[in-house]
């Protein structure tokens, strides 16, 4: 169905309501490669308000990309929740945004209805909404998860320990672990990108973060994100793996240049529990996801990039993730051109995330040919913050050397729990002030105990 | 001082910014400026245009004619925001090559500045150099420098060359810590319209990654396999290898 807006003498025509929702998208470099963006300000201003009009029942009839077509498409509609749905069943989008800003949507209310929302309702009401809209809503979502320690609880912000090395060096990687520790990161996990995909270095790298964590107590998890039927061989062989890691997409076809589909996620969700390594809790996955990448696989069915991504978050709530994180601004400056388009994508990420019920976390990050710097990343950094996001990276000085990106630092977290009073995981705290490394007022304390630390290298 | 002597030892093993000094929780002003000169390195990278003149001089000693074309991009920012044009050569370029009705050879040797013209200006010739001492047997197309281009455009470019085999030299993404890494990518039997998965890919070439001799064992092994199998991409992996060539 064609949607359909006078103005003076101009007729604005959208062609359906894949166009309507890529019309109403922001202004994103990626859009426009794909040549779905808005040509201009009005048409996008025209493309929100008619998609205001829309019901959110609309997107269970009207599937984006074609269910018979498509698995992520067939989970996403077939295992939707339409009890949860009931209470916001006879909203439209703009509707919907009204209720989400009420004070009738609490907490409580929110987590009730996650699992009645389907990814594109979740990536629609975004597209009508503004910067502080998204943060206001997303910070009355509480997504708690839990592996070895206790995630997402609100007055908490953890950080994902990022150690990476370009030749896997597993002193150079213990190195920047030893360092994240003594800086109060690495609650969420200690995860290391590895630079080849060999079994063996792989294996390797596991048994030495299983090491550490064992050796120093510390309440936390590793992960190695390799390819998951990497990860699964790891698995078969006795490989102490804690999380099973995958990039995912939000098209069959997308997974499918990623080496994935959703019955490859079902079987390492499986095998990962089974391994019963978790003490509080049995949330066993780690997925990463960012605009863009569907339309990099030639695989997006004509959608706006946004939407897209937020299925990708669909697929991911199936597997009950420990945590998920979208990576904004590696993609580089053909999806989000600068700053802005970057910022933008960040927050509508974790909101979309957290809607569903997601534990969002976010790579705040940037490339060298970017329009970004440091500046836009404390902006980010600071607005997530302040919205309630789970988790960010820790790397060392903000500087990836193996990834070439720029990310996070340890110090970025401590500035944002200093500034906004936040904690990590609670079982973290307690070892973080056991070890002497950090102060009850989350300033660092110069008492810890480095020959204890020496040793294990 | 037992400190200094701790980030000390563990700087060793690995070129990350670690150890960095904190005023309270934040980065102390040394290593804040430290960090601001890296990214002002690497944007520079980026910005920096290819310098026909430093590499004609750099060429001279070359056998091979050089023939300097351009994509269909006409500026930096362009180039950023458009990589589909940054594939395809422009009206001028591609005319030129087919006017040249070139012999057919074995390897076509495409130079690229891509995301770092300044990894161009560093190892390209040097490299060159060292491949060709290697495989002097092989035939040669002339050598084509593109402005603008990203890998695929190689693909055209061996094509109008009518050669066998395509390799690219083009600046890579600058990293914080490497703004000049200059990777290699080549197919076989190259014509426009490729994907990724029908080319291979040699990456990290520069003062504190793979050196040039390191990079042309490899790809001279690589090359005599794709010319011999008549194949290029997924089907011509070795992992194994890029490890040990990896391991310092």
């Amino acid at each position: 169905m064609a949607y359909k807006y006078l103005s003076g003498s101009q007729t604005y025509i959208f062609r359906d309501l894949k166009d309507l929702m890529a019309k109403a998208s922001m202004l994103r470099s990626g859009d426009q490669l794909a040549g779905i963006a808005a040509s201009t300000e009005k048409e996008r201003v025209v493309a929100k308000m008619l998609l205001a009009d829309v019901p959110l029942k609309k997107f269970l009839e009207e599937h984006l990309i074609a269910y018979e077509e498509d698995e992520v498409t067939r989970l996403i509609i077939d295992e939707h929740d339409a009890a949860a749905f009931q209470s916001v069943s006879h909203l439209t989008v703009g509707g919907f945004r009204d209720w989400l800003l009420s004070e009738s949507a609490t907490s409580d209310i929110l987590k009730a209805t996650a699992s009645g929302i389907i990814p594109e309702m979740a990536a629609a009401v975004s597209k009508i909404m503004s910067i502080q809209d998204m943060i206001l809503v997303a910070s009355k979502c509480e997504v708690i998860t839990r592996f070895r320690n206790t995630l997402g609880l609100k007055g908490h912000f953890s950080t994902r320990l990022q150690p990476n090395h370009p030749f896997d060096d597993l002193k150079g990687i213990a190195a920047s672990v030893i360092d994240g520790l003594l800086k109060g990161s690495g609650d969420a996990v200690i995860g290391i990108n590895p630079a080849t995909d060999s079994l063996k270095i792989t294996g390797e790298l596991l048994i030495m973060l299983d090491a550490l964590i064992e050796k120093l107590n510390i309440p936390t998890q590793s992960c190695v994100l390799s390819h998951i039927t990497t990860t699964m061989e790891l698995v078969e062989k006795g490989y102490p793996v804690d999380l099973t890691f995958q990039s995912i997409a939000g098209s069959e076809k997308a997974n499918s240049c990623f080496g994935i589909n959703l019955s490859m996620l079902q079987e390492a969700y499986e095998a990962t529990l089974g391994l019963k390594r978790g003490v509080l809790g049995s949330n066993v996955m780690y997925f990463e996801t960012g605009q863009g990448s569907a339309l990099s696989a030639n695989a997006h069915h004509g959608l706006d990039q946004q939407t897209i991504e937020t299925r990708a978050y669909g697929v991911a709530r199936k597997y009950h993730p420990l945590l998920i994180n979208t990576v904004v601004g590696f993609i580089g400056p053909e999806y989000l051109f600068n700053g802005k388009q970057i910022i933008r994508a960040g927050i509508e990420d974790h909101f979309c995330g957290k809607l569903l019920g997601l534990p969002m976390g976010c790579d705040v990050c940037y490339t060298n040919h970017a329009e970004a710097d440091q500046d836009d990343m404390d902006n980010l950094l600071t607005l997530l913050a302040a919205a309630g996001c789970n988790y960010i990276m820790g790397v060392p000085g903000a500087d990836d050397i193996m990834l070439n990106y720029q990310s996070t630092s340890f110090n970025d977290a401590l500035y944002v729990r200093r500034l906004l009073g936040l904690k990590p995981a609670p079982e973290f705290v307690k070892w973080l002030s056991d070890m002497k490394i950090m102060n009850s007022d989350f300033t660092l304390s110069g008492t810890r105990d480095l020959t204890k630390l020496i040793n294990l290298l | 001082m037992i400190e200094e002597e701790f980030w000390n030892n563990l700087k060793k093993f690995t070129n990350a910014r670690i150890g960095l000094r904190n005023s309270g929780t934040s980065i102390a002003t040394t290593d804040q400026l430290r960090f601001q000169l890296s990214f002002a390195e690497a944007k520079d990278a980026v910005q920096k245009e290819l310098d026909e003149n430093l590499i004609s001089e750099q060429f001279s000693r070359q056998e091979l004619p050089l023939y300097y074309l351009q994509s269909e991009i006409n500026n930096k920012a362009e180039f950023l925001y458009r990589p589909d044009l940054g594939r395809k050569l422009n009206t001028s370029s591609a005319s030129l090559l087919s006017d040249l009705n070139p012999l057919p050879s074995d390897i076509a040797f495409v130079i690229c500045d891509g995301l770092s013209a300044s990894a161009i200006h560093h190892h390209a010739v040097r490299f060159l150099s060292e491949f060709m001492v290697r495989n002097a047997a092989y035939s040669y197309s002339p050598l084509a420098v593109v402005r603008y281009g990203r890998v695929a455009i190689g693909d055209e470019v061996g094509f109008l060359l009518k050669t066998k085999l395509v390799v690219v030299l083009i600046g890579e993404r600058p990293g914080l810590s490497t703004p000049d890494s200059m990777g290699i990518y080549f197919t076989y039997n190259p014509v426009p319209g490729l994907t990724d998965e029908s080319r291979n890919c040699i990456s990290n070439i520069h003062n504190k990654g793979l050196s040039y001799a390191q990079a042309a064992k490899k790809l001279s092994f690589l090359v005599n396999e794709s010319l011999k199998r008549k194949i290029s991409g997924v089907l011509l992996k070795d992992k194994s290898d890029d490890y040990d060539l990896l391991t310092p």
